[in-house]
């Protein structure tokens, strides 16, 4: 009796070792950079860790396939490594000792993959499946570009910036064609250069000590009428 | 009353609010992009501090000696370009057209170059910056593959900022983007000079100084960067050999030449409205000093910059390395590290031959990182740009750097658009009423429409041409007949006393020799190399083809015929012109001597015309 247990034991083993293999049928290579991705935080890998991998995969094979037959004995590990890096396969119980199809499985872990990686505080670059490709996220594309709110606020300013510079100067002009008419009226009509005196234009001065020069207004009448 | 000589005459001509406003400008137009881009990509191909050598000597012999003849005459004749040397003499005229038809040409596309800044101005106000990351391809599997195969910096420059045809015969289409940024660096230019100097020296306060801070804000941040010794030991250890090469000291000569913008008319245009008692020798001096000590100070934070990159880039390729390793052999995390990185190697290569052989890894050697060498737009929009994400607090830096590169040249652009502002003022075919603000709006209006040409997908081909052919050859040859102009139509005897009626002392010695024979003969010797340099083969450029089987390096084609004819149009015509001129007033002169009541005109002198 002993005997036909202890054979059917070690033929399980065996068919159990040969199910998992580094490049067996349905096989995937698993590869965890703990360090990398948590640093002083890094937790160890035991046998304990071991447990919840085999556990998160069964749960995500029975969400998958939404049967609850999966157990945690039908996922085994092997070739675990100090890079941390490890085969695992899917057994299926109802069928005797054969693997799960490796597109099952790679479908599965897809969809659960975010449920994975958090269990273990990993990444998708942290947490390799080897040969299971990770869908990329889309990119946040905001409803207007931001570079356009830029670009109007610069436009914006620019453009009341040369308004403001534009109808300055067009009153700058005509401040000075009010004062040169002004001027006109005072010159002599024989002269067309200002009068100096000591560098300063005489009807600066006039202006400046706000009372009319007796020379000026005393020959008043002798212009001719515009 | 006659007036007394001392008093400044009231002849309406604008002027600078104080001396500082005209120094400012013309450091602001001589330090400009060159500045940051290329001298110390020179220094770097050159020997390091060994091209310090070659750069001052060009300095003493050519740039200062030129630079004062350009203040002096400018103060003396107190006129642009055109005007001052038609006053010279009638035959010279043509001198002066032909400096106005380079600003022009220049001003077209050194503005798009400020486009392509602004757009990545505008561009660094997001996160992640737009060109840290590949965008994903069109059924969302992968990256885009022409990202993936060069860089994101790559992708970006190419492909969202230009969108570069595979040649310069394929002209593409007007991408919209790049039509509204220029739309905004031509309004910005008109904002500044829209009334010459008066709103320019307010804006040149701005421009000029804000560089300066930010370049101080990148060497204190620069050096703290790791690497930065690697890169500024690499840039500074002098290799006196390279100063054998004849080309060392041809870039030396054309690099002080074309940095202190000289020959473009734009500062003899700042200087015609200094007044005229003005020590332009002392301004000389200081300015172009003032450019060259920028130059250095501006090549350390880009130094240090280049060799953080350089030392990112190759601890980024040992970390690969090692990631391989590890994976392939299974040994634990962290058991190769960067520093055991050479004895693990040399152990596994002896133990596993054929594994690693497999594995095929790259050899890492920081050397090869930092003889990466790139001046130009490949500086700013390539490598700098990814030397920014490494940083901490990318986007800030990306503004500061944009906002410094667009101060740098739009302060350049100020002393271009004088230089094609001033002239235009002085002619008779411009009626003295139109107001200056429209005739500054009609030129930004008209340089906007034909610099539409460069926003098409051919454009930055077009502006290499630009920059190879109007940009280098005519400058030379106008400073050349500069020179002699002064020198020997003019006379150097008549100039040095107007200097002294100007400056209040003679020039001395060095002034006279470097003006007679020294700087002519450096000029000649300079475009005869410069000529004999372009001649020897047939002129190509790089194109970004993905198509290209071996993208992402670049496909070297040769300039089709028509586009040759047009570099070389591009090349003469400004040059033509002083022949040209001087042909027309010898034939009307020849024809006015026949009539017996022609006087000839008046000898000018600096001292006021009589």
């Amino acid at each position: 009796m002993l005997r036909v247990l202890l054979l059917t034991l070690s033929v399980v083993a065996i068919a159990h070792a040969e199910l998992c293999e580094p490049d067996a049928q349905n096989a995937f290579k698993v590869r965890l950079s703990i360090k990398t991705a948590l640093g002083d935080n890094a937790y160890a890998w035991d046998a304990n860790e071991e447990y919840l991998f085999k556990a998160m995969v069964a749960f995500a094979m029975r969400r998958y396939s939404s049967k609850s037959t999966t157990q945690i004995s039908n996922v085994l590990l092997c070739n675990v490594t100090d890079r941390v890096s490890f085969w695992f396969v899917v057994t299926d119980s109802s069928k005797n000792v054969t693997t799960v199809p490796g597109s099952e499985v790679e479908a599965a872990i897809r969809m659960n993959r975010n449920r994975i990686n958090s269990a273990f505080l990993l990444s998708d670059k942290t947490l390799q499946f080897l040969k299971i490709t990770s869908t990329l996220s889309p990119p946040v594309e905001p409803s207007t570009p931001v570079w356009l709110i830029v670009f109007g606020v610069v436009l914006c300013l620019i453009v009341v910036g040369i308004v403001f510079l534009i109808f300055a100067g067009i009153q700058q002009r005509k401040k000075k064609n009010k004062k040169s008419t002004e001027r006109e009226n005072l010159e002599e009509k024989d002269e067309v250069t200002v009068t100096v005196e000591n560098g300063i234009p005489c009807e600066v001065l006039d202006l400046k000590a706000g009372h009319i020069n007796g020379v000026f207004a005393a020959d008043d009448e002798r212009f001719t009428s515009l | 009353l006659p007036v007394p000589p001392e008093v400044p005459k009231e002849d309406g001509r604008p002027k600078w609010d104080n001396k500082f406003q005209y120094i400012l400008s013309c450091i602001g137009f001589a330090v400009g992009l060159g500045n940051v881009w290329r001298f110390p990509y020179l220094c770097q191909i050159h020997g390091g501090g060994a091209f310090l050598i070659p750069y001052f000597i060009a300095l003493l012999f050519e740039g200062i000696p030129l630079l004062h003849l350009e203040l002096a005459l400018g103060q003396c004749l107190r006129k642009g370009s055109i005007g001052a040397w038609n006053t010279i003499s009638p035959y010279l005229a043509g001198v002066g057209v032909g400096s106005w038809m380079v600003s022009v040409l220049v001003s077209l596309y050194y503005n798009t170059v400020l486009t392509w800044v602004m757009w990545y101005f505008i561009n660094s106000f997001q996160e992640p910056l737009p060109w840290s990351v590949c965008p994903l391809n069109e059924n969302r599997t992968g990256l885009n593959k022409e990202c993936y195969e060069s860089t994101a910096v790559n992708y970006f420059w190419y492909r969202k900022t230009l969108n570069i045809t595979p040649d310069v015969t394929e002209s593409g289409t007007l991408q919209w983007w790049l039509i509204l940024c220029l739309a905004t660096c031509w309004a910005i230019v008109y904002l500044c000079t829209i009334r010459g100097i008066e709103t320019t020296g307010k804006a040149i306060y701005v421009t000029a100084i804000f560089p300066y801070l930010v370049i101080t804000i990148f060497l204190i941040h620069g050096l703290t960067l790791p690497g930065a010794t690697d890169g500024l030991a690499y840039l500074f250890t002098p290799n006196l050999n390279t100063l054998k090469n004849p080309r060392v000291w041809l870039d030396a000569a054309t690099q002080i030449f074309f940095s202190l913008s000289l020959a473009f008319g734009g500062l003899i245009a700042f200087s015609s409205y200094n007044p005229p008692k003005n020590d332009c020798e002392k301004d000389a001096v200081t300015v172009a000093i003032v450019n060259s000590v920028t130059s250095l100070y501006a090549s350390i934070p880009v130094f240090s910059v280049l060799g953080f990159k350089a030392t990112t880039g190759y601890w980024d390729c040992l970390d690969r390395n090692i990631i391989s390793i590890i994976n392939e052999f299974d040994l634990p995390e962290e058991s190769i590290m960067r520093q055991n990185y050479t004895p693990w190697i040399s152990f596994l290569n002896s133990s596993y031959p054929e594994k690693i052989a497999g594995l095929k890894l790259k050899s890492c050697n920081l050397q090869e990182f930092l003889d990466q060498s790139v001046s130009g737009t490949g500086l700013a929009f390539i490598v700098f740009t990814q030397a920014i994400i490494l940083m901490p607090g990318s986007q800030a830096w990306a503004i500061l750097f944009f906002i410094m590169l667009f101060s740098l040249g739009l302060s350049s652009m100020f002393g271009n658009i004088e230089g094609v502002f001033t002239p235009l003022l002085e002619l008779q075919i411009i009626s003295k009423s139109i107001p200056k603000e429209l005739l500054s709006g009609i030129i930004c209006l008209i340089c906007f429409l034909i610099a539409l040409c460069f926003t098409l997908g051919s454009g930055s081909y077009w502006i290499d041409i630009f920059d190879s052919y109007a940009g280098s050859l005519p400058l030379l040859v106008i400073a050349f007949f500069e020179v002699i102009g002064v020198a020997y139509v003019y006379k150097i005897n008549r100039f040095s006393k107007d200097v002294k009626w100007m400056t209040g002392r003679k020039p001395n010695l060095y002034w006279q020799i470097t003006w007679k024979f020294v700087s002519p003969l450096l000029l000649l010797i300079v475009f005869v190399a410069f000529v004999t340099l372009q001649i020897q083969k047939p002129p190509s450029y790089a194109a970004w083809n993905p198509k290209y089987e071996g993208f992402p390096m670049k496909e070297e084609k040769v300039y089709p015929p028509w586009v040759l004819a047009i570099c070389v149009l591009l090349a003469v015509l400004p040059c033509l012109f002083v022949p040209l001129v001087a042909l027309f007033h010898l034939i009307k002169r020849m024809r006015r001597s026949k009539d017996p009541s022609f006087v000839p005109p008046e000898m000018f002198s600096c001292q006021g015309t009589k």
